[in-house]
């Protein structure tokens, strides 16, 4: 009797742990306030079986350092700070639950759940805000090429338009009220491919595009050949907003120098007020020690010029001009926009000075129907399959069957709360997996019953044969559970995602049933043993 | 009460050779038609891009092709998924199915996107899903599914040779290649998409053959230290025999599971629970014809300690005919006190 108590005593505290561990808990979840549109947290209640993207919807995202613009030596230590700047930027533009994972050395794993829009979140991940200061080109040494540059053009089979007068650059400002008449010839009197489509901007280095060129612009200055004649030491940033002149919309292109004086890596602090005397949106910045010594040392240089602040490879507002030294503190001036885009910028340049920018390698999103229908199905299938098995497993083994058929709910529960205990997360492959090892579940079962059947048939008595055939079929047992689990393992250790969730369903299901098959079941069994001591024959 | 192949005694082992020739038969073929047209890999492992959509009403793949080729995203490839208003694109990477101008793969993910809006119009499709798997992650996890299936085989090796002996596990491993050289060849006849979690199954159904093959040499062991008179041959009949009503049990109800899976789970974990399916069949006919076969083999070759009488006994004899298991030997021994004999023959 003590025996059977203290097996009870077990079975119940597991029952407990496990109907705890799925009682639905209050989880804090970050979430957009509707009225403010800022981040919040609330705390819902729910389940704690953590869904996969591809049950409830989502994005997955892998993400790499970009070597395609120059090796990075330390992949590792970049995607390391790249991890930190992602999940707080994540944090700050709210989804719920997010995974910011690194995977392997240098692969960068973020999983949004519940995102309707891909296209968003890769923005925010991939808006790296990747920061740098670059001086403009001064010495107007692009526009100086521009003839040769047409020239290498024309002789690579890029069209200019045709006629016009043999000016380089045209002159936008000065006479804008021209302009505004429409498209007339003054604007396009370079015959250069490029030439024609440039207007020279109000700084050196400054040029102005018409938004309905920017395309063709865009795609000249990536072309290969253009990459030969293009002056040295220069490189060519588009400006991050469209701009309008008079009343047509223009693109402004920079030539700036081919190295920053400073990147966003010396970053350390960055915040946004509202300057009081000229009332003007600005972020202050501080910079290292290191990076203020250099910041210093560049800035000195060259008071006077125009500084291009790039971020994300996109020049924010129009360059300021360098007044003096700037050391360690320094100033972004966003001129009349609102508080708001000031803070944001504070935000990214705060979470996000990634050390190089991150590319994306491998990109699933799966809307939340979807979701929803592999659930339904999955869950159809289960029913359908867990059904099978119990008139199976009834019908053959009848009072031992139906033994087995409430060990097998006991299972359920054990296997979810396993998954809840340990936090894993639920996937498709996973679900499938767990109606899989249901029917495997129950092979123990199978194993002990025809055991039994053995021992009976051989005229034992029923309970030397219950003994009996418990203890024959552990071997077998052990051995098929440890050889599935092994290869459980090694899914779990080379698989990804999805793969590893039924991997990990796999696992805890085996040693779900290894618990209720063989524990569960003999408990059961010796209670029965108990109230017919006499019983002369087992219902097996 | 129910009994299924209770005192069964059936000569399995007798039909090893038919069994090879049934196996050739599919293998063969299925090799051949592999190495001619090799396997049709999911993006995950070519890179490329997928898309699934679902449109608001029927439009059929021509008018989706149609909307493609206008929009000059050539080479993809399009199919009903599960129902005629469920259809998946794929671009593999190296077909040439890039927008014009290039770009990588989410390029075409956002090309597709482009063309459909213009071809069957805003508003009467959603895209479900969208997966763009960059060259390098397909390689890698080519890599490391194969990774995957080899150090499965070293591991479970180890793990049997410790619980057993050498001689079983490396017919236990060896029957389980054979598994899965007939899941390959039923995946190429099927011409099913191999992704990573059709690469899972195939890892499942490993351990699960194992399993089944594992049962089996558990009862071996049993009873060669059980009936010391018996050969090798004999044995294994009769632990199959033995074993004969579990397999039936279990199998037809993890079958029933599968089958439940592959009717009524959807079309995304198809691929998975017909693999699975399979490897139920497969797993079963190679622990009983593959497996204690190959063990007979390996025992003649390099006898071990329990394999008394298989180097000098291979067959049975042929004054024997198919039945009642009784000891080669010319006095026949007592039946050890404990160990019942299977009686009726079949």
């Amino acid at each position: 009797m003590s025996t059977i108590r203290s097996r009870l005593i077990v079975i119940g505290l597991l029952f407990v742990f496990s109907v705890w561990q799925l009682l639905p808990k209050n989880e804090t979840q970050r979430v957009p306030d509707p009225t403010t549109g800022r981040m919040k947290d609330t705390s819902v209640r729910r389940v704690p079986v953590h869904l996969g993207l591809d049950l409830q919807g989502g994005v997955h995202l892998a993400l790499e350092v970009d070597q395609t613009k120059g090796p990075v030596p330390d992949c590792a230590e970049a995607i390391r700070r790249a991890e930190r700047v992602v999940r707080t930027r994540i944090d700050e533009f709210g989804t719920t639950e997010p995974v910011v994972q690194i995977v392997g050395r240098c692969r960068l794993i973020v999983e949004l759940a519940g995102e309707k829009d891909p296209s968003r979140a890769k923005g925010i991940i991939q808006r790296t805000a990747f920061l740098e200061f670059r001086i403009t080109d001064m010495q107007n040494l692009f526009r100086n090429a521009l003839p040769e540059m047409d020239a290498a053009l024309r002789a690579a089979g890029v069209k200019g338009p045709a006629g016009g007068a043999a000016n380089a650059v045209a002159k936008l400002f000065g006479d804008t009220g021209k302009k505004k008449a429409g498209p007339d010839t003054s604007l396009v009197n370079a015959p250069g491919a490029l030439s024609s489509l440039l207007f020279q901007g109000q700084l050196a280095g400054e040029f102005l595009v018409q938004e309905e060129n920017f395309a063709k612009v865009d795609s000249i200055i990536h072309m290969p050949q253009f990459d030969r004649v293009k002056p040295r030491g220069l490189d060519l940033f588009w400006g991050a907003q469209v701009e309008s002149r008079g009343a047509r919309p223009y693109r402004a292109l920079y030539a700036v120098q081919n190295k920053a004086i400073i990147t966003g890596e010396e970053l350390t602090k960055a915040t946004a007020r509202r300057d009081q005397l000229t009332n003007q949106s600005v972020v202050e910045f501080t910079l290292t020690r290191r990076g203020g010594r250099k910041f210093g040392e560049e800035t000195g240089r060259h008071v006077g010029d125009y500084m291009a602040i790039i971020l994300d490879g996109r020049v924010q507002g129009q360059p300021p001009v360098i007044r003096g030294q700037i050391q360690n503190q320094g100033l972004i001036e966003l001129g009349s926009k609102p508080l708001t885009d000031a803070q944001d910028l504070a935000l990214v340049l705060r979470a996000g000075a990634l050390p190089a920018p991150l590319t994306v390698v491998e990109e699933r999103a799966i809307g939340p129907s979807l979701g929803r229908d592999s659930i339904v199905d999955a869950i159809k299938a289960g029913a359908v399959g867990v059904a099978l098995v119990v008139l199976i497993m009834i019908g053959y083994y009848r009072l031992s069957g139906t033994l087995a058929v409430a060990a097998l709910t006991l299972y359920v529960l054990f296997t979810l709360a396993g998954l809840a205990a340990f936090g894993f997360t639920l996937t498709l492959p996973g679900l499938a997996g767990f109606v899989l090892s249901v029917g495997i579940a129950v092979d123990a079962n199978v194993l002990i019953f025809e055991r039994i059947r053995e021992e009976l048939r051989h005229g034992k008595l029923v309970r030397t044969a219950v003994d009996e055939g418990f203890k024959h079929a552990m071997n077998a047992i052990v051995d098929s559970n440890v050889s599935t689990a092994l290869t459980a393992f090694i899914l779990y250790l080379v698989g990804t995602g999805p793969v590893q969730g039924f991997a990990i369903t796999l696992i805890i299901g085996i040693a779900a049933s290894m618990v209720t098959a063989v524990f569960v079941v003999r408990t059961f069994y010796m209670i029965w043993l108990q109230q017919r001591p006499a019983m002369t024959t087992l219902s097996v | 009460m129910i009994q299924l192949f209770a005192n069964a005694n059936y000569d399995f082992i007798k039909w090893r050779k038919w069994a090879y020739g049934l196996t050739a038969l599919l293998i063969i073929p299925g090799l051949i038609l592999l190495a001619v047209k090799g396997l049709n890999y999911s993006i995950e492992f070519t890179g490329g891009t997928l898309i699934q959509v679902q449109t608001a009403k029927p439009v059929g793949t021509g008018a989706l092709r149609q909307a493609l080729d206008a929009a000059g995203v050539r080479g993809a490839e399009i199919s009903a998924f599960g129902s005629d208003t469920d259809y998946v694109i794929r671009a593999r990477l190296g077909t040439q199915a890039t927008p014009e101008g290039g770009g990588g793969t989410q390029a075409t993910a956002a090309a597709v996107d482009q063309a459909l809006k213009t071809g069957i119009g805003e508003g009467q499709y959603k895209i479900v899903r969208t997966e763009a798997v960059g060259p390098k992650v397909g390689k890698e996890l080519q890599g490391k599914a194969f990774l995957a299936i080899f150090f499965s085989f070293i591991v479970t090796l180890i793990y049997l040779a410790m619980r057993f002996e050498w001689r079983f596990g490396l017919a236990a491993v060896l029957a389980t290649f054979h598994d899965i050289l007939t899941t390959i060849a039923f995946i190429r006849y099927l011409n099913l998409e191999v992704s990573l979690v059709v690469v899972g199954a195939v890892l499942t159904m490993v351990g699960y053959s194992l399993n089944d093959t594992i049962i089996i040499f558990d009862r071996v062991r049993e009873n060669l230290r059980k009936y010391r008179r018996q050969n090798l041959y004999e044995i294994l009949n009769l632990s199959i025999n033995e074993t004969l009503p579990r397999s039936i049990l279990t199998h037809g109800t993890t079958m029933a599971t599968t089958l439940a899976l592959v009717l009524l789970a959807g079309e995304v974990i198809r691929p998975f629970a017909l693999v699975m399916t399979f490897a139920i069949f497969t797993g079963t006919f190679s622990s009983i014809y593959i497996a204690a076969p190959l063990l007979m083999y390996i025992e003649k070759r390099w006898p071990g300690e329990d394999a008394r009488g298989a180097r000098a006994f291979t067959g049975r004899p042929a004054s024997q005919p198919a039945g009642p298991a009784t000891p080669p030997s010319p006095t026949p021994a007592p039946a050890p006190p404990s160990g019942p004999r299977p009686k009726a023959a079949v």
